[in-house]
């Protein structure tokens, strides 16, 4: 009961947050960086390093789920062969 | 095929090792400066979607009309390896976007269009998984129709936004290298090497479980 | 024998529905429906946002022809129709044209109601050009159906196949309602704006084509076990 409420909450929260988030009105043009007031630039470095980062976590993880279920499908193929040997061919 | 798996690995990871020292030497582009520099993994993850959809198009159409499971194993690996780059290229675009236009997204056509693909293969993945007996044949029609759609999708985008005209952000660098050449060969190589390699081991994954099926199938005989 | 089995095939569907008239009723007060959500979403202090009118219109012709596909191949499969026109020596592809001619048809009935009530709703100048929304109509009609008979049919043995529809059909239609509501969008500026009218419905056109080619196409290899 306690840890439905808690879920409850905890997924209320992370939902605020993107509502949060809201960008700043979008330009329409291309404005070079030094044009712009000071409250605008935001930092690069974080950006760029999320992307790159993003790419290792993705790759990571499509390699990790291949690689869980080729040990499933050895796992069953296994227990398939010993069954045919224990069954008596 | 997998016998190219580890000369394969190893020239992705020679790739990989060397494509950061090169983004990072490479020049400054004008007006985006460092952000800019997530282009070079982000036009070879599209590049390696793009491929996706070339092999899985093909083999969709190999497999519907021939009856071929091994195309149907290649397609089916082709889609999710589409799913796969294309979610990073949607997730390095906007965020790209978000420095350089200011706002995470702006229905630029081609990350509209890349999306759209990336949904109709989602939709395939999800056919596959959910469609019951016979949704092979159905999910290589998703993907031939998929295909066949992308160029309209990308005209009709295009036109639909360049109505309310917005200057094209994407800078010229094919035009004006200035040693931003090397480094997007290099990543693109690197990309392209990646597809290789992960389809290979996809469809090796497919071959066991068919293989696996196979077996149960002998068994109930 | 093409054409004949098509007719027929369409005859067949005819006579069945006109007994009830229940797939049309029911997708028509549905599309009306649709009609009067988006309206009471989209209109704020007696205004409705400009080109409200072409969007809401295709969209409802979207989701109710969604819905008709649904139902249409609902009946088939209930009464195994579908299988037994398969084992009939009749030319597959006919099969499919006369699916998709008793789709058309039933999503024209539901324009025909939708046209007038959205000009009525929004004021818009719908009658300005009728026949160039009679085409565009026609053919954004078409090319949602030819997606929609293809992949309802291949559907009718999946056991989700009521949600698995919109997922694959939406993605592969977004041109056609983009060239649909651009297009209507045109013709509905004072003055109608012709040249623009005309190549969207050029594109539309050419994706009919299309569309209907790689339907006829693969339909055969989907349809056989």
């Amino acid at each position: 009961m306690i840890r439905r409420f808690c879920v409850a909450v905890m997924s209320m929260l992370l939902l605020a947050a993107p509502l949060a988030a809201q960008p700043p009105q979008g330009q329409s043009e291309f404005v070079p960086v030094n044009g712009l007031p000071e409250s605008e630039k935001l930092p690069a470095a974080p950006l760029l390093v999320v992307a790159y980062a993003v790419f290792l976590v993705l790759m990571i993880f499509y390699v990790w789920t291949v690689w869980r279920r080729l040990n499933k499908v050895e796992a069953d193929m296994r227990a398939l062969e010993q069954r045919t040997v224990k069954g008596g061919r | 095929m997998k016998k190219l798996f580890g000369p394969l690995a190893v020239l992705a990871a020679v790739l990989f090792a060397v494509a950061p020292f090169l983004i990072a030497n490479a020049p400054y582009e004008s007006t985006m400066l460092l952000i800019q520099k997530i282009f070079y993994f982000h036009v070879p993850s599209w590049i390696g979607m793009y491929c996706g959809l070339a092999v899985a198009a093909v083999a969709s159409v190999w497999y519907l009309f021939k009856g071929s499971k091994a195309a149907d194993r290649y397609a089916v690996s082709a889609a999710e390896l589409i799913v796969v780059f294309g979610l990073n290229g949607l997730i390095s675009g906007p965020l790209w976007a978000r420095k350089a236009w200011g706002v995470w997204w702006q229905w630029d056509v081609k990350l509209t269009s890349a999306l759209l693909l990336w949904l109709m293969f989602v939709a395939y993945l999800l056919v596959r998984k959910y469609g019951g007996p016979g949704s092979e044949k159905l999910a290589a029609a998703v993907a031939i129709f998929g295909a066949a759609v992308s160029p309209f999708v990308y005209v009709s985008v295009n036109i639909w936004r360049t109505m309310h005209p917005k200057t094209s952000v994407v800078p010229d660098i094919i035009k004006n290298p200035q040693g931003m050449a090397a480094p997007l060969l290099v990543s693109m190589a690197a990309f392209v090497v990646l597809f290789i390699l992960l389809l290979n081991l996809r469809v090796a994954l497919a071959e066991r479980q068919d293989a696996l099926d196979e077996l149960y199938l002998a068994l109930e005989d | 024998m093409f054409v004949r089995t098509a007719l027929l095939i369409l005859r067949k569907d005819f006579a069945i529905e006109i007994k009830t008239l229940e797939i049309v009723m029911t997708t028509l007060f549905f599309a009306v429906a649709c009609v009067l959500v988006f309206s009471f979403a989209f209109v704020r202090e007696g205004q409705a946002p400009p080109d409200a009118a072409p969007a809401i219109l295709w969209i409802a012709v979207a989701f109710s022809g969604t819905l008709a596909l649904g139902r249409t191949f609902e009946r088939e499969r209930y009464a195994e129709t579908l299988r037994a026109l398969l084992l009939a020596p009749s030319p597959r592809p006919a099969l499919y044209i006369g699916k998709l001619l008793g789709i058309v048809v039933l999503l024209a009935l539901d324009e025909l109601i939708l046209v007038p009530l959205i000009a009525f709703l929004f004021g818009a100048p719908m009658f300005g050009r009728p026949l160039l929304l009679a085409a565009f109509l026609a053919c954004g009609t078409v090319a949602f159906a030819a997606v929609g008979t293809l992949f309802a049919a291949m559907l009718m043995r999946s056991r989700t196949r009521d949600v698995l529809l919109p997922i694959l059909l939406y993605p592969i239609t977004v041109p056609v309602i983009i060239c649909g509501v651009r297009g209507t969008a045109a013709l509905l500026a004072s003055p109608p704006d012709e040249p623009t009218a005309t190549m969207w419905l050029a594109i539309l056109f050419a994706m009919d084509v299309v569309f209907v080619t790689l339907a006829l196409w693969t339909f055969e290899p989907l349809m056989s076990e």
